[in-house]
């Protein structure tokens, strides 16, 4: 992961709420066995028309907003289905963070973990940041936990060790396997009622060969 | 005295490896659920890091998001094709048991991990699919993940997560005929809003909950996510135990299984951080008119005034007006089936009002069982017969038309009767329509061509 600390970029505000993981990026495009390459379907179905053609009033298809980095958008971004397409598609779009009202559970997560940082404000200070256009710059200070707009600091809250991650640029598997032993030691704890496992039987008949 | 629990606190204390309450905590995971979709990328970050499946025995694949619902050894879609195939390999060099297209085990991946047995009350259960939330009934905290967390979970058996907040929903009264574990939680959703159970696990009491069977408990907790919240859940009790007993991987020692199982209730509902009181004794069968599963009214209300930006975006897009009823929506399609509503309960009680009927003239009716097990159980009861007499097309098991990822879609601007879970903007096909409700409520809209209430009208 690449490491986030402080930087500034252009925002595209798309001001509605719910906006669900369907539509960030439809279900025709997860089909793929990569992590890249969503980006030019990101919001499919509003940004290009049934021969899919760019529709020239949608804000991500003005050549001015191509390359935006910040998404502004309501309250409940990100909600629905759990696809971690929606964060790659995102990312490979080029934003680098979305500051919205609130999030749905699963893609705020998905978002931690590909170093897209997920900015939660008031309903009044996104309004505000709101009236951003594409002469707008915003600033983010992750280590601060600030997003400055035309001259105001508005604090967000992320949790420290999401931050410490995202500024270090460290993978979570890495963390956990610092955990190991403790694991193991669980592992060995755990209740057993005789169940028949998966791969149990696959493991006796590999034994009776 | 010490201070009461909930029956979330219990399991999820029994899982912390390490880390504190409020911040992010290492959980283990007890049953990793795999499909086709999600698992890819997964596989091959481990591949690239060097990195094994740590648990294979505690992990079990299945096929059921892209698989074509007609002809299953036939895929068309070439892409979709290799999302299969790439499964397939990926189970067989990293160890994992795969329920393939075509098996016995094979179905929708909510459905088949309770009807193995695999979904056990006190497990942590996950699976990159949000619906995971389904196997909560069983008194189980499951919940959806993306990805990177799946390749997480293959590699250490664990998962980062911060502890939600807890929400106590008393669901009391007697249930009108005709209204369904389905109308309930389209309820809870429609009367509070999409997003209102955001950052809370649910858990739901009360008699009309302790009466349920376990495909109704099913269906109430694989909607939460519905309502923004990523687990709901049931305390298990002697229907749970029966369901579990005598499955492929159930206990083999149930008695010491339930007598350990038996710890996970709540101790009363002072324990949870909200409780939310909720009497059926007048609800109506409910019908989603939006876009989303909190646009959703009873059978006898009228489509709302929009009261934002959201709502007028909706109406454009359903092509519907404020003040009408459900009633007058003009249906071309009905949808039977889904990890909401695909089981064999499900598809028994829309045979039921099916039964001896025709659906009407130019409406496409497809059934999609949610396994391999449950379509041979209709089977057997003769339902496919009822389905197919009444005009309806019986498929093989998958995912199907709720998500339209496989050819199984509803057409640009047709309007859908479904038993399934989310009614987004193109969610069953670009341009389609869906409209949610219970088995019993799309049986019966199928047959007239449009939704009636099913508590009042003899068909």
């Amino acid at each position: 992961m690449e490491k986030f600390t402080v930087f500034e970029g252009k925002p595209a505000v798309i001001m509605r709420n719910d906006i669900d993981t369907d539509q960030l990026i439809p279900k025709q495009f997860l089909k793929n066995i990569l992590k890249t390459g969503y980006g030019i379907s990101l919001f499919y179905d509003w940004r290009y028309d049934e021969n899919g053609k760019p529709r020239p009033d949608f804000i991500l298809n003005k050549p001015e907003y191509k390359d935006a980095t910040i998404l502004v958008a309501g309250t409940n971004f990100g909600s629905g289905s759990s696809r971690e397409h929606a964060a790659w598609a995102l990312t490979d779009f080029g934003f680098k963070t979305v500051i919205a009202e609130g999030f749905g559970p699963i893609f705020y997560m998905n978002a931690t973990k590909n170093g897209l940082l997920p900015i939660k404000l008031s309903h009044d200070d996104v309004q505000f940041i709101g009236q951003a256009t594409d002469q707008d710059r915003i600033k983010i200070d992750l280590p601060q936990q600030t997003v400055t707009f035309r001259g105001k600091a508005f604090h967000f809250d992320f949790e420290e060790m999401y931050r410490y991650k995202f500024i270090n640029g460290l993978d979570d598997i890495d963390i956990t396997l610092q955990h190991e032993a403790e694991i193991t030691q669980f592992e060995n704890k755990l209740p057993d009622f005789a169940a028949n496992n998966p791969g149990d039987m696959s493991k006796s008949e590999l034994e009776k060969v | 005295m010490s201070k009461p629990q909930t029956m979330f606190d219990k399991i999820w204390n029994q899982h912390v490896i390490t880390g504190k309450v409020g911040e992010p905590q290492l959980m283990y995971v007890d049953l990793h659920l795999v499909h086709e979709v999600t698992s890819p990328q997964a596989f091959e970050g481990l591949r690239e890091n060097q990195r094994r499946v740590r648990r294979p025995d505690k992990t079990f694949a299945t096929m059921d998001h892209n698989v074509p619902t007609k002809d299953v050894f036939n895929v068309k879609d070439a892409i979709a094709k290799k999302q299969m195939t790439t499964l397939q390999h990926n189970a067989e060099e990293f160890g994992v048991t795969l329920a393939s297209v075509g098996t016995e085990d094979q179905g929708i991946i909510h459905v088949v991990g309770p009807q193995l047995g695999l979904t056990q009350p006190g497990k942590i259960i996950v699976c990159g699919d949000s619906h995971t939330s389904t196997h909560g009934a069983f008194g189980a905290i499951a919940f959806g993940i993306g990805t990177s967390e799946v390749e997480h979970v293959f590699a250490t058996q664990t998962i980062w997560q911060q502890k939600p907040k807890t929400m106590g929903i008393h669901i009391h009264g007697d249930l009108q005929n005709g209204v369904t574990a389905k109308d309930i939680i389209m309820a809870l959703i429609g009367q509070n809003g999409f997003d209102y159970f955001t950052g809370y696990a649910i858990e739901f009491y009360g008699n009309v909950i302790d009466a349920m069977s376990m495909e109704e408990r099913m269906t109430m907790c694989n909607m939460v996510i519905e309502g923004g919240a990523k687990m709901g859940q049931m305390k298990p009790d002697q229907t749970t135990f029966d369901y579990v007993r005598g499955r492929k991987y159930a206990p083999r020692d149930m008695a010491a299984a339930i007598d350990y199982w038996s710890q996970f209730y709540t101790d009363d509902p002072s324990a949870y951080d909200q409780v939310m009181d909720f009497d059926v004794s007048t609800l109506a069968p409910y019908v989603t008119w939006g876009t989303n599963p909190g646009m959703a009214i009873p059978i006898d209300g009228q489509f709302p005034e929009p009261k934002d930006i959201n709502d007028e975006k909706a109406y454009k897009y359903v092509g519907l007006t404020p003040g009408h009823s459900p009633e007058e929506i003009k249906l071309g399609f009905a949808f039977f089936g889904s990890c909401t509503n695909g089981r064999l309960a499900d598809l028994k009680a829309a045979a039921n009002i099916l039964k001896g009927h025709h659906i009407a003239p130019g409406l496409t009716a497809l059934v999609v069982p949610g396994s391999i097990a449950i379509k041979e159980a209709a089977e057997a009861i003769g339902l496919d017969q009822i389905f197919k007499d009444a005009g309806c097309d019986w498929r093989m098991p998958g995912c199907s038309a709720c998500l339209g990822m496989n050819p199984d879609q509803v057409p640009a601007g047709v309007h859908c009767a479904s038993t399934s879970n989310r009614n987004f903007e193109g969610r069953q096909g670009a341009g389609s329509i869906t409209h949610l409700a219970s088995p019993q409520m799309v049986a019966a809209a199928a047959i007239h061509g449009h939704f009636i209430d099913i508590r009042k009208e003899a068909i």
